[in-house]
């Protein structure tokens, strides 16, 4: 138990008469890159959601590093080390690439009124450390040269790569991401295969995933939960999913 | 020709008349007991007559104009004279300029009448509230509509403070300040869960308590009637009257031993607004550039991401309530002093509507823009004092004409250009990064 970085049992939402989540379960172990998989509408950004503190889940716990976190709110679980992309991307629209990473790393920085006023010296150390992190992340996602550019003129790719490097700066421990494929060319596709899997390898973070495509999830995926309708119907490796004639019904429908 | 329009002018023409028939063409007058409508005189009507012509004209000759409009749009960033100047060159250029500009400010109001010198103090106090507000409506995107409140805390609190307890000027600009915040800070908790609409009438509510609480609280405001005899500000301990009020002061130009003029005063309390409105500037600046100030701007745009990224909104919304309160209050303060008797009068809703539509109309976030709106909204109803009926009217052309050519605001906000490292070291663009974009 102690070894799971995140250890979900039970977990349920109601939303009135609707059961969106029933009984969810999920272990995450430090270092794992795990999917969640499953037909649209079946609860797996409730289930993120829950996670991350935007909702107050209606029963069941969540323990990350073991401690229970169900009813933490967001900002607070995002300070433990959680932290999330969004399904339709969520950007600082109106300030620049730069400035999107800068506000990330708020709770890192030397927030004191006096200290940014008078330009204190660990004022500009925390202000320059900032910096030097914001344009590693802007390199390592390619878009140094778009460091001024309004986030909101990005293309679409681009900007999904910026909320992705703006997770990073804050220094996570736990990468959720929500369909971070959604709308990339195969090509670009690829390029994010081979940026989570270095994500994991460099910088040791842990990464839950949603997605849709297939061929991405089966390759970086070490496990794999499948819902439901809300209900867990399976888990395990890739192979072990791909083979399972309940996964099969469930997205081809009863042949 | 195709590109007169026959059909909107008429219909604006018609409208036109219509409405300033009924304004300005009849007239009612008493006749016995009851009152009689009768025709206003000629010059009236030759005024409306003239201006329905010209509203037909503009409507029929709409697109030709719009097409020279634009012409002259798309030439004006040619003019832009900061982008003349090399990027190294640039910010030496604006310290040269920023000096000159200060030199100018504090030079200038000792050629001119004293009128002028007290119109541009008022317009500075208008450039403090201005400056304020866009804190929390422009950079935070929290509509206040409550923001006089705040001005009427900083006003009352010097006051009273100097009423009760003997407090000077510069102590009270202080607590004013603190006071202001305070209430900024109280206001911002019920506030907390409220976005657009409802924040906007919450706060529109606020400023209204406050406001009918210091009418009514007569036994310690005096209500109505207001507090007088609030006194002016001194220069370390010298004031301006011309015999000193308290016991063992010296008058100021006793002190240098210079005649006494009533314009020293007006000149010191201006050089005061100057130096105020400088220190707003720089805090505002500063505070910008420092996390606090991203978080707000962060705010505005995505509250969901910033709580995704571990920012707490409620203290963020705090902060940029309270801050934006503390600089209304140290506005309050020093027109309290300047003017010397305050009323709740001073302080009715349409004050907000004006510091709003100063931040509105400079383009939200910019202060430039801000500064610059803020002396058109005060000078220009001194120079149209003949006007002085149509001021509403006047007032909704300016805004009408505003979101039809430049809905930004006079001045948009720029984004702060941040140079990163790589861009330093390597004038092209990194081989791996044009890759990356290549596929995008």
């Amino acid at each position: 138990m102690s070894e799971c970085l995140l250890d979900v049992s039970d977990l349920s939402m109601r939303f009135g008469g609707l059961l969106a989540v029933d009984q969810m379960a999920l272990k995450i172990r430090p270092g794992e890159i795990v999917s969640m998989i499953g037909p649209n509408g079946a609860g797996k950004t409730t289930v993120f959601n829950c996670l991350t503190g935007f909702y107050q889940a209606t029963g069941g716990s969540v323990q990350y590093k073991g401690q229970a976190i169900e009813k933490v709110p967001g900002y607070k679980i995002a300070r433990l080390g959680i932290v999330r992309t969004f399904q339709n991307v969520r950007l600082f629209k109106g300030m620049t690439v730069l400035e999107n990473l800068l506000v990330a790393q708020h709770r890192h920085l030397n927030t004191g009124l006096l200290a940014g006023l008078f330009k204190t010296p660990g004022y500009r150390r925390s202000e320059e450390k900032a910096m030097a992190r914001s344009e590693f992340w802007l390199d390592k996602v390619g878009l140094t040269e778009f460091a001024n550019r309004e986030a909101g003129n990005l293309a679409y790719g681009q900007q999904r790569r910026l909320e992705i490097a703006r997770c990073m700066v804050t220094q996570p421990e736990l990468l959720m991401l929500d369909e971070p494929a959604a709308g990339l060319n195969p090509n670009e596709t690829a390029e994010l295969d081979q940026l989570i899997s270095d994500l994991r390898r460099d910088h040791g973070v842990t990464v839950l995933l949603i997605e849709h495509d297939m061929k991405l999830v089966m390759d970086i995926s070490d496990r794999i939960y499948v819902i439901n309708q809300g209900r867990p119907l399976a888990s395990g490796v890739p192979e072990d999913i791909r083979n399972n004639p309940e996964v099969i019904r469930a997205y081809l429908g009863e042949g | 020709m195709k590109s007169l329009r026959y059909t909107p002018a008429v219909l604006s023409a018609v409208v036109l008349l219509v409405l300033t028939s009924l304004m300005m063409g009849v007239r009612l007058e008493p006749s016995g007991v009851g009152l009689k409508v009768s025709l206003a005189d000629p010059s009236s009507l030759f005024w409306i007559a003239a201006g329905v012509a010209v509203v037909f004209f503009f409507q029929l000759f709409r697109a030709p104009i719009d097409q020279g409009l634009s012409g002259i749009k798309q030439q004006l960033p040619s003019i832009n004279a900061a982008k003349l100047i090399k990027a190294t060159e640039k910010k030496e250029a604006k310290t040269l300029l920023i000096c000159f500009a200060v030199a100018g400010l504090m030079i200038w109001p000792f050629f001119v009448s004293r009128g002028a010198v007290d119109l541009a103090t008022l317009a500075l106090i208008y450039v403090m509230l201005g400056l304020g507000l866009n804190i929390v409506v422009g950079l935070a995107g929290l509509l206040d509509l409550g923001y006089v409140g705040f001005y009427a805390v900083g006003a009352y609190s010097y006051a009273l403070l100097n009423q009760y307890l003997g407090l000077d000027f510069w102590s009270s600009l202080v607590l004013g300040g603190f006071l202001a915040a305070f209430f900024g800070f109280i206001l911002g908790f019920p506030v907390l869960r409220l976005r657009g609409d409802y924040l906007a009438i919450v706060t529109l509510g606020f400023g209204e308590i406050i406001r009918i609480l210091l009418n009514n609280w007569t036994t310690l405001t005096g209500g109505p009637n207001g507090i007088s005899q609030i006194p002016k500000p001194t220069l370390f301990g010298l004031e301006f009257g011309r015999r000193a009020k308290e016991e063992g002061n010296v008058p100021f130009h006793e002190y240098f031993g210079i005649d006494y003029s009533s314009e020293y005063k007006v000149i010191f309390l201006y050089i005061l607004a100057v130096l105020l409105v400088i220190a707003t500037l720089f805090v505002i600046n500063r505070l910008l550039r420092m996390p606090i100030g991203r978080a707000w701007e962060a705010l505005r745009e995505d509250d969901i991401a910033c709580r995704s990224l571990g920012l707490n909104p409620t203290a963020i919304k705090l902060s940029a309530f309270t801050i934006g309160a503390a600089f209304a209050g140290f506005a309050g303060t020093f027109f309290a002093a300047r003017q010397g008797f305050i009323s709740p009068e001073s302080f009715t809703f349409i004050e907000s509507a004006i510091i709003l539509a100063i931040v509105v109309l400079g383009g939200m976030g910019s202060q430039v823009g801000v500064i610059l709106a803020a002396v058109i909204m005060t000078v220009l109803p001194e120079f149209a004092r003949e006007f002085q009926e149509y001021r509403m009217l006047m007032f909704g052309l300016m805004m009408v004409c505003m979101m039809v050519w430049r809905p930004e605001g006079l001045m948009p906000m720029k984004r702060p250009h941040i140079k990163t490292k790589s861009s330093r070291s390597e004038s092209g663009s990194p081989v791996k990064t044009a890759s990356l974009a290549e596929s995008v």
